[in-house]
């Protein structure tokens, strides 16, 4: 194709890419370097039958004007990264210094916003992937092995948990584990405990939004395996069971390795997806328990009164800087391979 | 020969199947439970008593005379007005769609058939882009909404949604477009017709799976967002998914809750529909990234 032809072929989809993705992140850069004006104060003196007080008071007008002038804020270097709602420098010091134990020092950390919201996000991506890929190849399996008139019913099904709009799916859930709805109940019953609250807990709270995570994308992966178990080459396994190669063997030495590209990507994909996980949360109204990156955010940005723009910025910028981490190892990949092709 | 190779003892069928059978219920269950309780007074949904209240309904026949209600559904869509956020949530989903796809289409093509380096580059740029957690991206785009003016407003959500599909977009019908020999619009280029020409006249006739299934998900992403639809509509413009999720906070009256049940499963039904008619296609989606690549 043509230089020319591509260009104008690109240029619609490109344009709306670099003004609302590559433009978004520039302006989220600049937004983690400024900070929210203070508050214009006047002193006023105030005089009562117990003679004159002087207090400062806002000036609601010249606030509301400097407001407007610059929207933006002032500009306040990187002190928005380092303050305690982020990186934390100056607490993680004190409490390097002060706690006595290891332990004492990471309970310390974990209770900083920042820390405990990354500590949940990566917790999150780090269970719930492995598990999606365990139970989705499980599941491909069984299904495979199902007679043909039932395939069809059992994937309709099993496609439902992945479809459905995120927040209504954990709403759904939410709803069941009440402690007055069934599964709730049914768990109180079974562990006879009549307090029993998978609310409460911070540790249920936690299991809790990552069965969800595992019953929501495991479809995806069990989609993606069935698939692929469809493409084996039976010659091999012919092949192999000539050999005297046992099931197991089979499975290991034929059927894995092919099924290895699809790994890798639902591996990205489900890193991708669970690192930005903040719609449960929402849903199972978990934050007293379990905070993400993308839920600081949201709660930074969400409130119409006070929105800190810029404190979102910082997390915001903390977090694409997270992402490409993630995304590092699959790049260079992805790019070797292509080398390969092209040489 | 596919017999042998599918031949298992017995015990490892029970097992495999068994596995099968209990992710069937937890798939499905959930969804059914609501659907049923949706019907019934929240005495009976969130029952205090006994959990088997919710079946039977027994709240539900003392308080309103019969053992399923509409209540739910009635104050859900008329008295809390969801008809207005179901309206708006099908002008922004079927825009999203429709503009998402042009640009799509033309973009996925001129990446399947320029084989130079830097098609390579942008497939990559899109990819990192497709990574960005949405909510980074709405956090920028707030403070310059509200300057210009912009923010609120259903055009804007729905320019917003089309370009952060964009990448996804890309990438799929980029390799449903590498699965079109390439023989065929090259010998229409030959018989003189431009780049354009070929691909309007012989691209687009046969490229219409590969679109419709591009289609669908570019509509479920549309239809399930949350993040982009909470925060850059106004409260006039609100689409369901946050409609629902403003329910919530008022559940403090009793009954209210049983509006957001009842509205939860009316945005679950267009979905349920969505795979009974296009399941073939939605598989098909999920594979195209992955079984050739």
């Amino acid at each position: 194709m043509k230089n020319r032809n591509f260009f104008w072929f690109i240029l619609p989809s490109l344009i709306t890419m670099l003004l609302f993705i590559a433009l978004p992140i520039v302006s989220v850069v600049v937004q983690s370097l400024h900070i929210e004006h203070e508050a214009v104060l006047n002193e006023v003196e105030n005089c009562g039958p117990f003679g004159c007080k002087k207090e400062l008071i806002i000036n609601v007008e010249e606030t509301k004007k400097l407001k407007l002038e610059s929207p933006l804020g002032q500009f306040n270097g990187l002190k928005t990264y380092t303050n305690r709602n982020h990186l934390a420098f100056e607490e993680i010091q004190q409490s390097w210094s002060q706690s006595d134990s290891i332990s004492g020092f990471i309970s310390n950390t974990l209770n900083l916003p920042f820390y405990r919201a990354l500590a949940f996000t990566l917790t999150y991506t780090f269970v719930v992937t492995p598990f999606v890929l365990f139970f989705g190849f499980l599941i491909a399996l069984g299904v495979n092995s199902l007679p043909k008139t039932m395939k069809g019913p059992t994937i309709f099904v099993s496609l439902l948990p992945m479809i459905v709009t995120p927040l209504i799916g954990s709403l759904i859930l939410f709803w069941m584990i009440d402690a007055q709805g069934i599964i709730g109940s049914i768990l109180q019953r079974i562990f006879d405990d009549p307090n029993l609250s998978l609310k409460a807990s911070p540790t249920l709270t936690w299991v809790m939004l990552m069965v969800y995570g595992i019953w929501h994308s495991s479809p995806f992966a069990f989609i993606v395996f069935y698939a692929g178990l469809q493409t084996v080459p039976s010659d091999t396994i012919e092949a192999a069971m000539i050999d005297g190669a046992s099931r197991w063997e089979r499975t290991k030495y034929v059927v894995l390795p092919h099924l290895m590209p699809l790994t890798i990507f639902i591996l990205l994909i489900q890193l991708m997806d669970n690192f930005r996980v903040f719609e449960p949360i929402v849903g199972f109204s978990a934050q007293a328990n379990a905070t993400s990156l993308s839920w600081i955010i949201y709660n930074d940005i969400s409130n119409n009164e006070d929105q800190f723009f810029g404190s979102a910025g910082a997390t915001s910028v903390l977090t694409i800087i997270g992402v490409s981490i993630l995304l590092i190892p699959v790049l260079i990949r992805t790019w070797r391979e292509f080398n390969r092709k092209v040489v | 020969m596919t017999n042998i190779i599918h031949r298992r003892s017995r015990l490892l069928n029970l097992f495999i199947w068994g596995l099968v059978f209990i992710w069937i219920i937890a798939a499905s269950f959930p969804f059914f439970w609501t659907l049923w309780g949706s019907f019934k007074v929240q005495g009976d949904f969130f029952s205090k008593a006994d959990w088997t209240n919710a079946i039977s309904g027994v709240r539900t026949q003392i308080e309103t005379g019969g053992a399923f209600t509409g209540n739910g559904y009635y104050g859900a869509w008329v008295t809390k007005n969801f008809w207005l956020a179901a309206i708006n949530t099908g002008i922004i989903v079927s825009s999203v769609v429709v503009i998402s796809l042009t640009l799509g289409t033309l973009g996925g093509y001129a990446l399947a058939r320029s084989g130079k380096r830097y098609a390579f580059y942008l497939l990559m740029l899109a990819l990192v882009f497709r990574a960005m957690p949405h909510i980074t991206l709405v956090s920028g785009y707030l403070l310059p909404f509200f300057e210009w003016n912009l923010w609120g407003h259903i055009p804007t959500a729905i320019i917003v949604m089309v370009a952060i599909n964009q990448p996804f977009t890309l990438w799929m019908l980029h390799s449903f477009f590498l699965n079109i020999p390439k023989d065929l619009d090259e010998s229409a280029m030959v018989d003189g017709c431009t780049r354009f020409q070929a691909f309007r006249h012989v691209i687009i006739p046969v490229m219409w799976p590969g679109v419709v299934t591009t289609g669908l998900f570019s509509f479920l992403l549309a239809y399930n967002d949350f993040t982009v639809t909470a925060t850059l509509l106004s409260q006039a413009n609100q689409t369901m998914v946050p409609k629902i999720a403003s329910f919530l906070g008022t559940t403090q009256t009793e009954g209210n809750v049983m509006f957001a049940v009842a509205a939860v499963v009316s945005a679950t039904a267009p979905l349920f529909v969505l795979i009974l008619f296009f399941q073939r296609q939605i598989v098909s989606g999920l594979t195209a990234g992955a079984v050739k690549g």
